[in-house]
């Protein structure tokens, strides 16, 4: 690595933070099961198969739209361990405080948790809260680990994603990162626009009772679909090729993008699903979808090909091809 | 909107249809802006034209021009204690000869993201005791911009406001290229934006002096092709001239008030444009009557730039002389998370773009 | 080099004005075009209106723009 300190585009979800865990983490820890690189781990204990994985939360700012830092760490916890195809059960919560935080806003933040973890139907069974000087922390960070019970008859992975296979969204993409990142630089969004940030694991249940063969699920967190599909397309050894009209943005996300020159695709989702699933049966999946609120807005978005392989094309308007590229690091306003 | 987009598509495949009989030859044609560059690859335009029609990429990409000079100054400047560096997301990843400001960055140096150079007077108020630096860097389009902040500055009596300004005109540069016989262009696509200031006269040499075509392009899809077929057919008829395909924001005389806040803040200069090298007049300076606001002048900064030997060509790129594709170190030593060459770290840089969305790399389905 | 935006003014006071771009709004200076008004449209480029656009042009653009599925 050439870098030879961290800079924040290693915790971008893009290029540097795929170098950063093939050349300092994978090293160290490498085994069977983290090598997967897959949103959570399942492991076997006691002849159970269990899915476990962690995460943590330092957005900023702590409370916006549609949610706050405490929603998101539940929230997402419980997502990585959905796309697994497990049913998310038994949380752990750290906290990490600053000194001189507000007693009542981590009130509030606690309170979304219960509230979060409530719909979830997950329950938090350990924690630990730590406090840090002044200034060594920026208000609050939180660490949430979760396990739970893979669904039988379910395989979720990477490889089980065919040419064949549609690419289906569950909703509106690049909501949660628009929400964040639009007070920052003066823009004022409609009451209509807030963060997408929900547990999806009583939708993937659904989908999942419905159409057991699906093959993988993924949430396109950090780096957004784009980096989701790229990390799908090399895991799988396959191509896939998005519709450009087919891609669902709200007209106020893409208002951001154009007048900060970003791209949708790259934009953070916290209450999003990318679904691979063999075309047959599609229609049977988009129905079940299509009835659960988190889910309503689900549609193809392209498909996955034997063309290409580890790439992401996308089809424009105008007929012609792009590669979508696995992003470099968080996209910065620009003016050019 | 299926149906619209069908529609979108049949006018695309009939401008491709036309182009491909207008143009019997081999052309090369430029486009100037690295706007329309990014604009161009986003719609996947280039692997639609006719083989014998092929785009160039030019000299219009701010941050690429900027020397190591301009980086390096403002490195130094970051690195005082008592400086708050505003900018352009574009410049934070441009390497200087020893760092870029975003290496600066992960080391503490307060350096801010700003969309308007406006957002640097709240920093300047909030911040009295620190001095605030913005890096103006800009063609046409954005220089007056900075100007109207040097006199929203004055007007607010702020005294902890300066610019570090490195802009940069387009028309000057054109004529080193067309001065150029390893420069062999067909015909322009002129940059809508900074046209949309300077309007269309700054670009009539080029059809008068040079027998050079030219058009006047927006930034969507169709647009673009649009003015491609314009140019295909000017070439055809043999008919230099200059035409307008973005004219519902280029007015014939542009926008004489923003060029007047322009000249009232500033006065050309001579300028050194990375990979090209010193161009008369063909750059921006702060009159002496706003010095008060020139970090240059104020809080002069003497830095050494160390001259780097690297095979990187972007100079040839920026003049459109080579295609990214012929440099040895593109997608090999120098790619966006590792640039060498300027080419390769903006966005709209002709390397980046390349590398980014495919061609030179492949194309998709191969 | 040089991305802008067609946005439409909603409300001005003084230099500055309101311009809403998708119903998302954002402060802008008019120093450069001060003859715009309310209702007008103009094109934005770093929080700066730098031309006027006739408003049945502006929707084109927009539809336009919004076809790109991203910013140029």
């Amino acid at each position: 690595m050439e870098h030879e300190k961290i800079c924040l585009a290693h915790g971008s979800g893009g290029k540097l933070s795929q170098e950063l865990v093939e050349q300092v983490i994978l090293p160290a820890f490498g085994n069977p099961l983290l090598n997967e690189l897959h949103d959570g781990a399942s492991v076997n204990m006691a002849g159970t198969n269990v899915a476990f994985t962690t995460d943590s939360y330092v957005v900023k700012p702590l409370f916006f739209a549609g949610g706050n830092i405490g929603k998101l760490a539940v929230c997402g916890t419980v997502n990585d361990l959905a796309m697994t195809g497990a049913v998310p059960r038994y949380l752990s919560v750290g906290l990490i405080l600053e000194e001189g935080f507000l007693m009542d806003d981590l009130r509030k933040i606690v309170e979304s948790m219960r509230l979060a973890a409530k719909e979830a139907n997950v329950l938090i069974v350990t924690g630990d809260t730590k406090v840090v000087n002044k200034g060594a922390a920026d208000g609050i960070f939180i660490n949430t680990a979760g396990i739970g019970d893979i669904i039988s008859g379910s395989h979720i992975s990477p490889k089980c994603v065919k040419p064949g296979c549609d690419v289906i969204v569950s909703g509106y993409i690049g909501d949660h990162a628009t929400t964040i990142m639009a007070g920052r630089h003066e823009l004022v969004l409609p009451a209509t626009l807030q963060s997408d940030c929900a547990p999806l694991n009583g939708l993937v249940q659904k989908m999942l009772k419905a159409v057991p063969q699906i093959a993988a699920l993924r949430d396109p967190t950090r780096g957004g679909v784009a980096a989701t599909l790229n990390e799908i397309a090399e895991q799988s050894k396959t191509g896939i090729l998005l519709q450009e009209n087919a891609i669902p943005v709200r007209s106020e996300v893409q208002g951001v993008c154009e007048i900060l020159g970003f791209d949708p695709l790259y934009l953070a989702n916290e209450g999003k699903m990318l679904v691979f699933v063999d075309a047959k049966y599609t229609k049977t999946l988009l129905d079940v979808m299509h009835q659960h609120p988190y889910g309503k807005d689900a549609c193809v978005i392209g498909k996955v090909t034997n063309e290409s392989i580890g790439q992401v094309g996308l089809q424009t308007n105008i007929g012609g091809i792009r590669i979508v590229d696995m992003p470099l690091g968080v996209q910065i306003p620009r003016i050019c | 909107m299926p149906e619209h987009n069908n529609e979108t598509k049949e006018m695309a495949q009939f401008l491709i249809r036309e182009i491909d009989r207008l143009v019997t030859k081999p052309v090369r044609l430029m486009e100037v802006c690295g706007t329309h560059t990014v604009a161009i690859f986003r719609a996947g335009i280039r692997q639609l034209l006719p083989p014998q029609v092929d785009l160039v990429s030019g000299p219009g990409c701010p941050v690429c021009v900027t020397p190591d000079e301009y980086i390096d100054k403002a490195v130094a400047y970051a690195r005082c204690e008592d400086v708050i560096l505003t900018t352009f997301g574009d410049m934070l990843r441009v390497p200087g000869s020893t760092s870029s400001l975003g290496e600066v960055k992960a080391t503490g140096a307060d350096i801010r993201v700003v969309y308007s150079p406006l957002e640097s007077l709240t920093i300047a108020a909030q911040n009295p005791h620190k001095k605030i630096i913005f890096l103006a860097v800009g063609f046409e389009t954005t220089a007056p911009t900075a100007a109207a902040t040097v006199l929203a500055t004055k007007k607010q009596n702020l005294t902890n406001l300066f610019l570090l300004s490195s802009h940069k005109i387009v028309p000057p540069a054109l004529k080193v290229l067309l001065a150029d016989p390893a420069v062999n262009i067909d015909g322009f696509l002129l940059p809508g934006h900074v046209c949309a200031i300077t309007g269309e006269r700054p670009f009539d040499f080029l059809p008068e002096t040079y027998h050079m075509p030219a058009v006047v392009a927006g930034f969507e899809p169709l647009e673009i092709l649009r003015t491609i077929y314009r140019l295909a057919r000017q070439i055809h008829d043999d008919q230099p001239t200059i035409e307008n395909e973005y004219k519902r924001i280029v007015k014939p005389d542009g926008n004489p008030a923003a060029r007047q806040i322009l000249s009232e803040v500033y006065e050309p200069t001579d300028a050194v444009w990375r990979g090209i090298g010193m161009i008369p007049d063909s750059g921006l300076r702060m009159k002496e009557q706003y010095s008060a606001f020139d970090a240059q002048v104020v809080l002069p900064m003497v830095t050494k730039t160390i001259a780097k030997k690297t095979a990187c060509r972007c100079g040839e790129v920026l003049r459109g002389i080579i295609k990214p594709t012929a440099c040895q170190l593109f997608g090999k030593a120098c790619v966006p998370e590792h640039p060498i060459g300027a080419c390769m770290v903006s966005v709209e840089g002709s390397c980046a773009a390349w590398y980014k969305y495919g061609s030179g790399r492949y194309t998709y389905g191969t | 080099m040089c991305l802008a935006v067609p946005a439409k003014i909603i409300d001005k006071k003084d230099q500055m004005a309101v311009v809403e771009v998708n119903s998302i709004q954002r402060q802008v200076s008019l120093m450069l075009l001060p003859e715009a008004g309310i209702g007008d449209f103009v094109l934005i480029h770093a929080g700066f209106a730098i031309q006027a656009i006739d408003e049945e042009e502006a929707t084109l653009t927009n539809q336009l723009l919004r076809e790109m599925n991203g910013s140029a």
